[in-house]
């Protein structure tokens, strides 16, 4: 990176409201105090009596959760928690002001998951008929297992008419929906948009994971010399994204830059150099006009997997230097999949209004051989730009910027 | 209102053997005989990678590859938008399958095919590409979904950008409750601005909906158009077929509609010179 062209190739948008669940609690508050205090969410799994030893963080009470009027249809654990996470913060209030300001038809849904409801494919398969083998009557497809539900819901229950996709680029997606509401922003196809996602328990992954052996049986250490693999979560998250420079004052929050790149290298192993990681930090910073030296903290994809981890530390280590402080928050609520772009940048951003960097919880001692400024503690500090990283399956990779206003 | 111009079309469908081999269908010249589509593994994948592609797999890397060998285009430096309203039917199913039985134990390789954005992580590897790369997902109005974000890409990032749209169907029970008519892929080289290999203009216009989207005239395409949401991109390939200006319209979510005007740019190549567009 050369630190000759700084204009921001990307237009900034205001992260107008934006709301949280994860195993550490529903809400900004709840998601707060948890940082703050480094109090994990992660649990001996206990979902679906999995047979093998792991913790995950799950979220409490999604089976009762109720579906907006009207929309029973969509009955499934996925959009159980959308469905939760909208009624965070009075994310609905400030889509309702959007609606009045901007119109319907112009406030996209572009959200993001990597399992959608498959759990509720998962169910059915255990029901089917005897005799004929078929799916249980009840079993909804186009609501539930299609991975375009969620959106779908979405745009039902917040009553929006504009453009709308699911993004589903495994582990990578709800960090990528925030280019897709930026290019559809910047092409004049809408004037504000809804991101985020969810992702939920299911058997596919609890079981995919364990088979490619990147499962911990402990709490996930990421970056830690000792770190044995992933603790699986669930999460969703969701942000409004407008264009508008009216209404900002200095606590607003701004996305300043989004860069994607792709591995080229394995499905479901990253580049060991790291390169892709690479990749996509240098475009985000190019993206948002942003020197590496500008960045207050990098929060890492940092899933806790012994060539993951590795691989990253190079990558940020070369990119955005080895005394930025940066750590990953998967301690806190596992790798929650799909849904770990949008919850991360929720970390962030509190990180920023509240002025302080999350610790890493169950990491004891950093990789040694790591060149990164790991911080294992959190604290107290003032964060005006940070980065955040999700890479996936497939060679998917994404870096988010945040910040204030320069 | 956004612009952009396509450099080269792949096709893979029922009796749709590759774009070039299609044009006299597609145009009228020829009538339409289904036939079962088979994709061969790619000579693009490694090895290793080539005997466990799966279906996805093989039908974009077909598409991709005879897309870009018209366009003229390096697709290791072509940003990609891959979208499709389901993913690889069998191998959800035979997870499924596994998950459902007493012994729940899953193969690795086709845990990390069963993600959505599978065939994009396999063309990263097989064209080398690490450029951006997403994978979307709008059950009936994917195709639709995919233009937009890949015509909106292009113009607000200044940079050719490639959508692949494809379907395959799921074996029982899945395909009782989602049946979908064929597999079918199809691919289109973006370019924001006009290019020597640019043989048609498309205006998209993102409206209310206000008529009924396009039809094909050969009742068998119509069909397929009807069963197949990647081939809701029908109308708009036998418009360029036909290489005349035509309107198309696409449904887009129920309340909304995609308005295409696609125009020839059959002597543009005179003028312009095969320039690239501003690197993004």
């Amino acid at each position: 990176m050369s630190g000759m062209d700084r204009e921001p190739a990307m237009p900034p948008l205001a992260v107008r409201d934006f709301t949280v669940v994860t195993s550490l609690g529903a809400g900004r508050a709840a998601t707060a105090a948890a940082l703050r205090e480094g109090r994990s969410g992660l649990q001996p799994c206990a979902f679906d009596a999995v047979p093998f030893a792991t913790y995950v963080g799950e979220i409490a009470g999604l089976d009762t959760v109720p579906l907006e009027h009207g929309l029973a249809q969509f009955d499934c654990r996925l959009n159980r928690l959308a469905a939760l996470t909208l009624r965070q913060d009075g994310f609905a209030d400030s889509i309702a002001v959007a609606r009045d300001r901007y119109g319907a038809e112009r406030i996209g849904v572009f959200l993001g998951t990597s399992t959608s409801g498959l759990l509720q494919t998962e169910l059915a398969y255990r029901r089917r008929e005897a005799q004929t083998g078929a799916l249980p009557a009840d079993f909804d497809y186009a609501r539930t297992h299609n991975t375009y539900s969620l959106a779908s819901f979405v745009r039902m229950a917040l009553r929006l008419a504009g453009p709308a996709f699911v993004v589903s680029t495994a582990c990578a997606a709800t960090a990528k929906v925030f280019g897709s509401a930026a290019r559809m922003i910047a092409a004049g196809l809408c004037d504000a948009a809804v991101v985020g996602g969810a992702d939920t328990l299911c058997a596919t992954t609890l079981y995919g994971f364990h088979s490619l052996g990147v499962m911990s049986d402990e709490p996930c250490r990421p970056f830690d010399a000792e770190r044995r693999g992933i603790s699986i979560g669930e999460a969703g998250g969701f942000a409004l994204l407008e264009r508008s420079t009216d209404r900002i004052d200095k606590d607003t929050v701004f996305l300043l830059g989004v860069g994607e790149s792709t591995d080229a290298y394995h499905m479901s192993s990253p580049h060991p150099e790291g390169t892709g990681a690479r990749l996509a930090m240098e475009r985000a910073l190019s993206a948002a006009g942003v020197d590496p030296s500008e960045i207050d903290y990098v929060n890492l994809h940092g899933t806790a997997t012994s060539v993951g981890d590795a691989a990253e530390d190079r990558a940020v280590a070369d990119v955005i230097g080895t005394t930025t402080p940066c750590n990953s928050t998967k301690g806190f609520a596992g790798h929650t999949l799909g849904a770990s772009g949008v919850i991360e940048a929720a970390f962030c951003a509190l990180g920023i209004l509240d002025g302080f960097i999350p610790g890493s919880p169950h990491t004891r001692t950093v990789d040694p051989t790591f060149r990164s400024g790991y911080r294992r503690d959190g604290g107290p500090a003032r964060v005006d730009r940070v980065l955040s990283n999700s890479f996936g399956f497939g060679g998917a990779n994404c870096s988010v910027v945040l910040g204030r206003a320069a | 209102m956004i612009r952009v111009y396509i450099e080269g079309v792949g096709l893979r469908g029922p009796g749709l053997d590759g774009w070039a081999a299609s044009l006299p269908v597609l145009s009228g010249a020829v009538a339409h005989v289904p036939a079962p589509v088979s994709v061969p593994p790619s000579a693009l994948l490694p090895p290793n990678e080539r005997r466990r592609a799966v279906q996805t797999v093989r039908l974009t890397l077909a598409v991709g590859a005879e897309a870009f060998a018209a366009a003229g285009r390096d697709a290791g430096e072509t940003a990609t938008i891959f979208t499709s309203s389901g993913g690889d039917g069998d191998t959800i199913h035979e997870i499924l399958n596994v998950l459902a039985s007493s012994n729940r134990e899953l193969s690795p390789t086709r845990f990390h095919n069963s993600v959505h954005n599978t065939p994009a992580g396999y063309w990263g590897i097989a064209t080398e590409s690490r450029a951006p790369s997403s994978t979307l997902c709008c059950h009936d109005d994917s195709f639709a979904a995919g233009l937009l974000e890949a015509a909106a890409q292009a113009t607000a990032e200044r940079r050719a950008v490639t959508l692949i749209a494809y379907d395959v169907q799921y074996p029982e029970p899945l395909s009782l409750v989602r049946p979908i008519g064929a597999p079918f892929g199809v691919a289109l080289v973006l370019t924001p601005v006009p290019t020597a290999a640019a043989r048609a203009a498309v205006t998209l216009t993102l409206r209310p909906k206000c008529g009924v989207a396009s039809a094909v005239a050969s009742p068998t395409l119509e069909a397929l158009r009807r069963t197949t949401p990647a081939a809701r991109s029908l109308p708009l390939l036998a418009a360029l077929a036909r290489g005349v200006a035509a309107a198309v319209t696409l449904d887009y979510l129920g309340n909304l509609e995609l308005a295409l005007d696609v125009t020839p740019q059959l002597d543009v190549g005179a003028g312009v010179g095969h320039s690239e567009p501003v690197a993004g």
